[in-house]
């Protein structure tokens, strides 16, 4: 058993390996004078011939060598045999089709069904080839011969099976098919030349290999992403109220108020996102509440409405078709420790890198790696205090949680403070004061990490291990700051409602006094409305403005901050160790604080973080997605430029996850966690009553209901009202979770049969090792594995 | 799309498209760095076909391959006659194989036949002494290189012939979590 099994591995290998390409070589040759000649042979022998090449083009190595000699009298055997055959056979045809005017394969008129089959299956046969060539580990130039013959084959006989029934269509499918490939293909080219910053990377990834690289790749990704949602917010809802709405200064809403005025144009002012900001189409509040506008009547509180959550579907499904993509790129499934050796010395080189320091430092760091795992496997592991050890990390965790806590209490008191201050004159407020809430916290998130990290030293785990928990820690951290920055703004929002209410009842009230006045004064009921310019109207609050504004000041701060960490952080420290070390006592660069490795988990999640603050403010204020791109664009070329100027290689690199998963994964989390006051505040939040495209409905979404009651007919309605019926909607839940439950248990049942046969297979290839192999044994392997699949298989 | 180029024939472009991993504007701009390497040697035309081979020496100055310890094995494995002279469409095959969107199952037989140094078509053990003498520029002492070498045999070894057929490679680095990323050129 093992040598024929061996035979066949072998052969699988040397028919890529190279003494066999020569053979190979002139045996496609070969291969391909076969089957010029068989194409003028009846369908039903190259069925025969041609399929069974395509099958045993692995075993057809062995063929050749073992019996070259034969090979070659068998072709021409069967070649003179064709000739012959062919000779008959036209003559025969000729005779009977003497009429038809086709010069080449005078015998396939007499196709048969089976034969046409037989025919398009083999035309299927070359297609899958031509399609699948590139995948193939053969020579370049065997490929190109196969390639040409294949197609060669694909035209010729296409032709053919269109005769008869359906003969117009068919070409017609067929001309078809070709132009789709085409199109197919040039839009590939067009979308590969449009990927920005190949060159970039390239060089990044040369001198710090491809961990750091992937940061890169994926800030790309979240650029082209912010792009088509950029794309979205601003053709469908902000260019058509800019272009069909009314302009500035024609209605309340769009006009900056009286008192404000004189302050509208300064930078303080501006730079909080009031004044002329404020009243811009960047925010919520400008747009306007006509159900339809312009030429084309279109019907923008719906757009907007449908574009705000239509952000949140595409981003989910963009998300979810990268993590497929990824998913089959990660190793599937050993155990830890498994291929600890075998990994290091097979793929531990980076073949990215292409900068002579970073090779040098690669090649001591996979020494030294190498040198730690002969140590781990020379010694036993001492023996620790488990005792100590578990009460060290019961320690830590202690003090994460309670710094945790603080940086979640610090933040609400912090937004409580501001509430405050808004209400206080802002000429009064230092800018300390005006910006308390953003400032601390970027700080808590630039502190916090590595407090964190200092902490986790008393933990003591494996450096992968300690990872996963920073990344969690730092997850933790980010996803409680929002939400309690969220929680505090959402009782600001409470308090804005209360507000509003009472001006509203106030606005009502003095314009009911006019028309009382009016008609009491002139005695008519004929009433002119209100002649008050715009600028002098009461307002309202506008809760939604002020949820936008503090989005906005958020990334802003925290863009800001992130640049300026950049700049301090690692330039700063870049330049002092350079030029200070010709006059330090110590050597700066090899010691403290030497030069700063690029925090690639550190930077992921707080990419991942902005994107989550994008998604939840992008409903109340539109601009902010253009914002974003804006800042995805300059992050990219500022920090490319900060990592090749100020960082070196890591040392030890230790990925966080197989696959780039574990980052999508992040991000789908951070995407539903970012849906959910989104959604909340659609449905339970009534819109303010002056400002923005609901202003005037009920509830946000009542847009939708009026759309479907007024514009589309009457039955659509009936069939909304219908699916909408509890009755309905409770079986459907139910019959998701039972789809739910059989899939799961449908996996797991896969799962546990991938790793029986993996057992299996281990436990035969032992015995199969310690047994002579003869028909007895083998019966006995069958009984003690007891199952029939691996049986066949062994033989 | 709508660049006059000379290079190459449309068929020839559409060939080549077919067979590899690249784009139409990466195969001119993969002919240009090849013939960056040897301008005198390598016709501006390549309408039809020249039979010219650039020898190893030029091949591994190229920056991509510059730094990497296995760059001669590299070249010589996509070459037809084993010494590493590359014709263009060796050239070609080598980039496609080792790109981005190349499948794992490739890269695999590849990676393969590049460790593979005496051609055997089996890893054995003065092959393994090879790989870590070369990723280590021979800082481990030649007791620390054979109990690595055993190890790796023992680890990966699943037919107990001592050495790594294939099948015994295939299963071991299809597992691993960094060979795709790590197994990859940038051209």
């Amino acid at each position: 058993m093992p040598p024929k099994r061996k035979n066949e591995i072998a052969i699988s290998v040397e028919d890529v390996g190279m003494e066999v390409d020569v053979v190979s070589d002139s045996g496609s040759e070969d291969e391909a004078r076969r089957r010029a000649k068989n194409r003028r042979v009846k369908p039903q022998r190259k069925a025969k011939r041609v399929s069974s090449d395509e099958e045993d083009e692995e075993d057809e190595a062995p063929r050749k060598r073992g019996r070259k000699k034969k090979a070659k009298p068998r072709d021409s055997d069967e070649d003179d045999e064709e000739d012959k055959r062919t000779k008959e056979e036209s003559d025969e045809e000729s005779e009977e089709d003497r009429g038809k005017t086709k010069k080449r394969g005078a015998d396939e008129e007499s196709l048969s069904e089976g034969e046409m089959a037989a025919l398009k299956e083999q035309v299927e046969e070359k297609k899958k080839l031509i399609a699948t060539l590139r995948n193939k580990p053969w020579r370049m130039k065997r490929r190109l011969v196969l390639l040409k013959e294949a197609q060669e084959f694909v035209e010729t006989f296409e032709g053919a099976l269109g005769k008869g029934k359906g003969r117009k269509l068919y070409a017609y499918k067929v001309m078809m098919a070709k132009k789709v490939i085409k199109f197919k293909r040039d839009f590939e080219n067009f979308k590969t030349a449009c990927i920005p910053w190949e060159r970039k990377i390239k060089e990044v990834e040369s001198h710090f290999g491809s961990s750091v690289a992937s940061y890169f790749i994926f800030l790309r990704w979240m650029y082209g992403l912010n792009m088509v949602l950029f794309g979205l917010m601003f053709g469908l809802v902000v260019l058509p109220e800019i272009l069909m709405g009314l302009p500035y200064g024609s209605i309340p809403r769009k006009t900056v108020p009286r008192e404000e005025q004189d302050t509208a144009m300064d930078f303080s002012v501006l730079n909080d996102f009031g004044g002329y900001c404020k009243y811009s189409f960047l925010f919520y509040g400008y747009f306007n509440n006509e159900r339809r506008i312009g030429l084309l009547q279109f019907r923008l509180p719906l757009s907007y409405l449908l574009v705000g959550v239509g952000i949140f579907g595409y981003s989910l499904m963009v998300v979810i078709r990268t993590m497929a993509r990824n998913s089959n790129e990660g190793g599937d499934g050993a155990e830890e420790g498994e291929f600890t050796f075998s990994w290091k010395m097979f793929t531990s080189w980076d073949y990215l890198i292409g900068n002579p320091e970073t090779a040098d430092n690669k090649y001591a760091s996979i020494t030294t790696s190498f040198k730690e795992s002969i140590v781990d496997e020379q010694e036993n592991q001492k023996d620790e205090n488990i005792h100590l050890r578990r009460f060290l990390r019961v320690l830590a965790n202690f003090l994460i949680t309670c710094s945790l806590g603080g940086s979640g209490y610090l933040i609400y008191f912090v937004v409580k403070r501001s509430q405050d201050f808004a209400k206080m004159e802002k000429e009064n407020l230092s800018w300390l004061e005006k910006n308390e809430v953003e400032v601390v916290m970027s700080l808590l998130g630039l502190v916090c990490p590595p407090l964190f990290e200092t902490i986790a030293e008393l933990e003591n785990y494996h450096p992968r291990i300690a990872l996963k928990w920073q990344l969690g820690r730092i997850f933790a951290l980010f996803l409680g700051n929002l939400y309690t920055f969220l929680f505090a703004l959402f009782d600001e929002v409470n308090e804005k409602l209360e507000t509003e209410k009472s001006i509203r009842n106030a606005t009502i009230w003095a314009l009911e006094q006019y028309y009382a006045n009016y008609s009491s004064h002139f005695n008519t009921t004929d009433v002119p409305p209100p002649n008050v310019q715009p600028a002098d109207v009461i307002r309202g609050p506008c809760w939604e403005n002020a949820v936008g504004i503090g989005f906005v000041k958020l990334i802003v701060s925290d863009m800001q901050v992130t640049y300026l960490t950049i700049l301090v952080g690692d330039f700063l420290r870049a330049v002092i160790v350079r030029f200070l070390n010709y006059c330090w006592c110590w050597d700066l660069e090899a010691g403290f604080p030497s030069y700063g490795e690029f925090d690639i988990s550190g930077n992921v999640l707080g990419l991942i973080f902005n994107q989550g603050m994008i998604w939840m403010g992008a409903f109340y204020a539109p601009g902010l997605v253009g914002l974003n791109v804006l800042r995805l664009l300059s992050s990219m070329y500022y920090q490319c430029w900060a990592v090749m100027c100020c960082n070196v290689p890591h040392e030890r690199v230790f990925k966080a996850s197989r696959s780039n998963n574990f980052y999508m994964g992040l991000l789908l989390l951070v995407l539903f966690l970012s849906l959910l006051p989104v959604v909340y505040t659609i449905m339970t939040l009534s819109p303010s009553f002056d400002c923005g495209p609901f202003s005037g409905q009920e509830k946000m979404y009542d847009v939708v209901m009026e759309t479907i009651e007024q514009d589309l007919p009457s039955f659509i309605a009936n069939i909304f009202t219908y699916a909408t019926n509890p009755g309905l909607i409770m079986p459907a839940v139910l019959l998701m979770v039972l789809a739910l439950y059989y899939l799961n248990a449908v996996s797991k049942g896969y799962q546990q049969a991938n790793i029986d046969l993996k057992r299996k297979m281990k436990m035969v290839s032992m015995s199969v090792l310690l047994h002579v192999p003869s028909f007895s044994n083998i019966s006995r392997v069958q009984d003690q594995t007891n199952d029939c699949a691996v049986y066949s298989w062994t033989l | 799309m709508g660049n006059k180029q000379t290079t190459f024939t449309d068929e020839q472009l559409e060939a080549f498209q077919d067979c590899t991993f690249f784009t139409r504007k990466e195969i001119l701009r993969l002919h240009g760095r090849y013939r960056e390497l040897a301008p005198h040697l390598v016709p501006l035309d390549y309408t039809n076909n020249p039979d010219i081979k650039v020898p190893l020496a030029l091949i591994v100055t190229m920056p991509e391959l510059k730094e990497n310890p296995f760059r001669d094995r590299i070249v010589e494995t996509f070459s037809e006659d084993g010494h590493g002279n590359l014709s263009f469409n060796d050239f070609v095959d080598m980039f496609s194989a080792l790109c981005e969107t190349s499948p794992r199952e490739l890269k695999t037989i590849y990676a393969f036949k590049i460790y593979d140094f005496n051609r055997d078509s089996f890893i054995c053990k003065d092959d393994m002494k090879r790989t870590l003498n070369k990723l280590t520029k021979g800082e481990l002492t030649p007791e620390e290189v054979t109990l690595v070498c055993d190890k790796s045999i023992e680890e990966a070894d699943l037919d107990g012939d001592s050495k790594l057929s294939f099948s015994d490679f295939e299963n071991m680095v299809s597992k691993a979590p960094d060979f795709l990323s790590n197994f990859h050129v940038r051209i």
